[in-house]
């Protein structure tokens, strides 16, 4: 064993002296990376950036031939104006009581299944794997007039919980297994440890695996409140009131109202920037969790 | 990595080796079933209903006299022999099956490229190329097929300037979304921009598991980058790509509310109609919904067929 360590200590040595003629070549390839990188960077990010400035801009100057790629005529009226609009409040309330219902059941429900497909082989384990799969690829748009008639049978249509049991049915089987690789990845090694230092089965598991699970629930979470808050299809479908509409609903008839004067694109891009800030800003709040590489560290020590 | 149970321990550590920490016993204990109900009932309730109605009524003439009230009469095959006997339905499936196919497969190139191109930068241009993914990624779908509406307008959006200052004078006010091709170029621009984030995020998150050891271990063998990358890389992190590959597909068969938001702004419906906008509109439109759950139960088999290889293999990945 300890010839073998001497031996790697040795080899590393030689590779690095054999790779240091390299090391201008490699910084050169790193800094064209480097600048690829945030070319792709800016490129993706355009659209986003142009929501916003649009969002910004007096839709006068919107209709000029050039565009104006900076801030220079900021203004806050054309938020003022679709804020003031009709329906804004309503949808936006509606979406959150929708997004957090749907987010919490979801969550919930993934993670004791995960558990249980992940800890133990059972019968019907297979199955339920099995389903899960399949289930995954039920298109919605082929189930909506079932679900509509289901809902309006249940006197739930327009109603917060008859679109969210739909949203959890859809969306528990990605994060099930989403999850289920999380848990799986939680290396064996870690909780037998604690078991030897004399914790139980339950209190190794609360102790040791679920910290370490904070960064697959945080992983899980984001895609079912994205998956909620962006649904069209569905509450297109189940929330055909005005007063229900939900802020997808709510934008599109947004444009198509504005369509008939010729486009207010200051206006319609404000709208589109209020309903994509909240998602933003919580995307940019969870992003350092989700990038945390907590397991390798533990194995690594 | 040391910690691994010897080879020559006793049977009951042999049996869970491979997968760790997995509880085998002769009589399964309640808590797993337990653990499953949530969920198993709100699939039942959420999916397994509606699919269930879909079936019965796909055998079933069911038109305008039944949503007034009328019991609907048994129709046996009648629905799927009407849908499938028409040319209408083969040009949707086709233009479905090759849209679908260009896409998911754009989409997780891009997305693996990205991932290597995040893992070769600095920390800085990594944070930003992922702060990048993340707009895009967190973009509510209604609100990026706007914004791309706009980017394409015929009159004043950006794209039309850019390419007529570039030289293209012919693109000035030249109108996207009136023409099929263009029309699905740009809900191909929308889709791949909308979904390259998540793809590139789960395959840099695969990479990041790989432990450097491997990694090492081959850099003193002497293999250089390019070998580290296809030799190592991408055959460790193989279940994520055909993880994100499977869920592509699905998803970009059943690409229906940016289409129909494209619609919109005038494009021609009946050549621009893919499989979910067909199904709506047989549905909602015209109140077929016999017909349109005949489709439905096509499109499931479709997309269970297309994805069937892929399911197997997770399901090994799964039992490993």
């Amino acid at each position: 064993m300890s010839t073998m360590t001497a031996d790697r200590i040795h080899t590393r040595d030689v590779a690095r002296t054999v790779h240091a003629p390299n090391a201008s070549k490699v910084r050169v390839g790193k800094i064209l990376l480097g600048a690829l990188g945030v070319v792709v960077a800016a490129v993706w990010a355009f659209p986003v950036y142009w929501m916003v400035l649009s969002a910004f801009t007096p839709n006068a100057l919107l209709r000029s031939k050039t565009p104006n790629f900076l801030p220079t005529h900021a203004t806050l009226s054309n938020f003022q104006e679709v804020v003031t609009g009709s329906g804004f409040g309503s949808a936006l309330r509606m979406s959150v009581l929708i997004t957090f219902t749907t987010l919490i059941a979801v969550l919930a429900f993934a993670f004791l299944a995960a558990l249980a497909i992940s800890r133990w082989r059972f019968r019907g384990r297979k199955s339920f794997v099995l389903a899960v799969l399949f289930i995954q690829m039920l298109p919605a748009e082929g189930l909506f007039i079932a679900q509509y008639k289901m809902l309006s049978n249940a006197n739930l249509l327009n109603s917060v919980i008859g679109i969210s049991v739909l949203y959890v049915a859809a969306i528990i089987p990605f994060t099930v297994w989403m999850l289920r690789g999380f848990v799986a990845g939680i290396p064996a090694e870690l909780e037998e440890a604690a078991m030897v230092d004399g914790l139980s089965r339950t209190q190794a598991f609360l102790r040791i695996t679920f910290p370490l699970l904070a960064p697959g629930l945080v992983a899980s979470g984001v895609y079912a409140f994205l998956q909620a808050w962006n649904e069209f299809t569905v509450a297109l479908v189940v929330l055909p009131a005005n007063d229900s509409q939900t802020l997808p609903l709510w934008l599109r008839g947004f444009l198509a109202a504005s369509v008939n004067k010729g486009v207010d694109w200051a206006q319609v891009m404000a709208a589109s920037t209020l309903i994509a800030i909240p998602v933003i800003v919580f995307f940019l709040f969870v992003q350092g969790r989700m990038t945390s590489g907590l397991v390798s560290g533990a194995v690594k020590g | 990595m040391t910690t691994h149970v010897a080879p020559g321990a006793p049977g009951r550590h042999q049996a869970t080796a491979p997968a760790p920490l997995v509880i085998r016993q002769r009589r399964t204990p309640p808590t797993p079933y337990l653990l499953l109900i949530p969920a198993v009932a709100a699939l039942l309730l959420g999916l397994g209903y509606p699919v269930y109605w879909q079936i019965v009524t796909s055998l079933q003439e069911y038109g305008l006299a039944q949503q007034f009230g009328q019991p609907p009469k048994f129709a046996g095959l009648d629905n799927y022999a009407e849908i499938f006997g028409s040319s209408a339905l083969w040009a949707v499936v086709a233009r479905s099956v090759v849209f679908c196919l260009v896409n998911a497969f754009l989409t997780v190139g891009i997305g693996l490229l990205f991932a290597m191109l995040m893992r070769a930068v600095s920390t800085s241009v990594r944070i930003i190329i992922q702060v990048a993914m993340l707009l895009a990624w967190a973009m509510p779908l209604v609100a990026a097929v706007t914004v791309f509406k706009w980017l394409f307008d015929y009159r004043t959006g950006v794209v039309n300037w850019f390419l007529s200052s570039i030289g293209f004078s012919g693109m000035d006010g030249f109108s996207w979304l009136s023409q099929p091709l263009t029309f699905f170029f740009v809900a191909t621009m929308i889709i791949t921009w909308m979904s390259v984030p998540f793809v590139a995020l789960s395959i840099y998150a695969g990479l990041t598991s790989v432990p450097e050891e491997v990694i090492e271990a081959a850099r003193i063998d002497g293999a250089g980058g390019w070998n580290i990358t296809w030799g190592i890389l991408v055959p460790m992190i193989r279940p994520v790509i055909s993880i994100v590959l499977l869920l592509q597909i699905i998803w970009d068969l059943r690409v229906f509310a940016q289409i129909r938001l494209l619609q919109d702004s005038g494009a021609p419906v009946s050549e621009t109609n893919l499989l979910g906008n067909f199904i709506f509109e047989l549905g909602i439109g015209r109140q077929n919904f016999g017909g349109a759950a005949a489709v439905s139960i096509f499109v499931l088999a479709l997309t269970v067929l297309i994805s069937w290889p892929y399911v197997r293999t997770l399901l090994k990945e799964d039992a490993a």
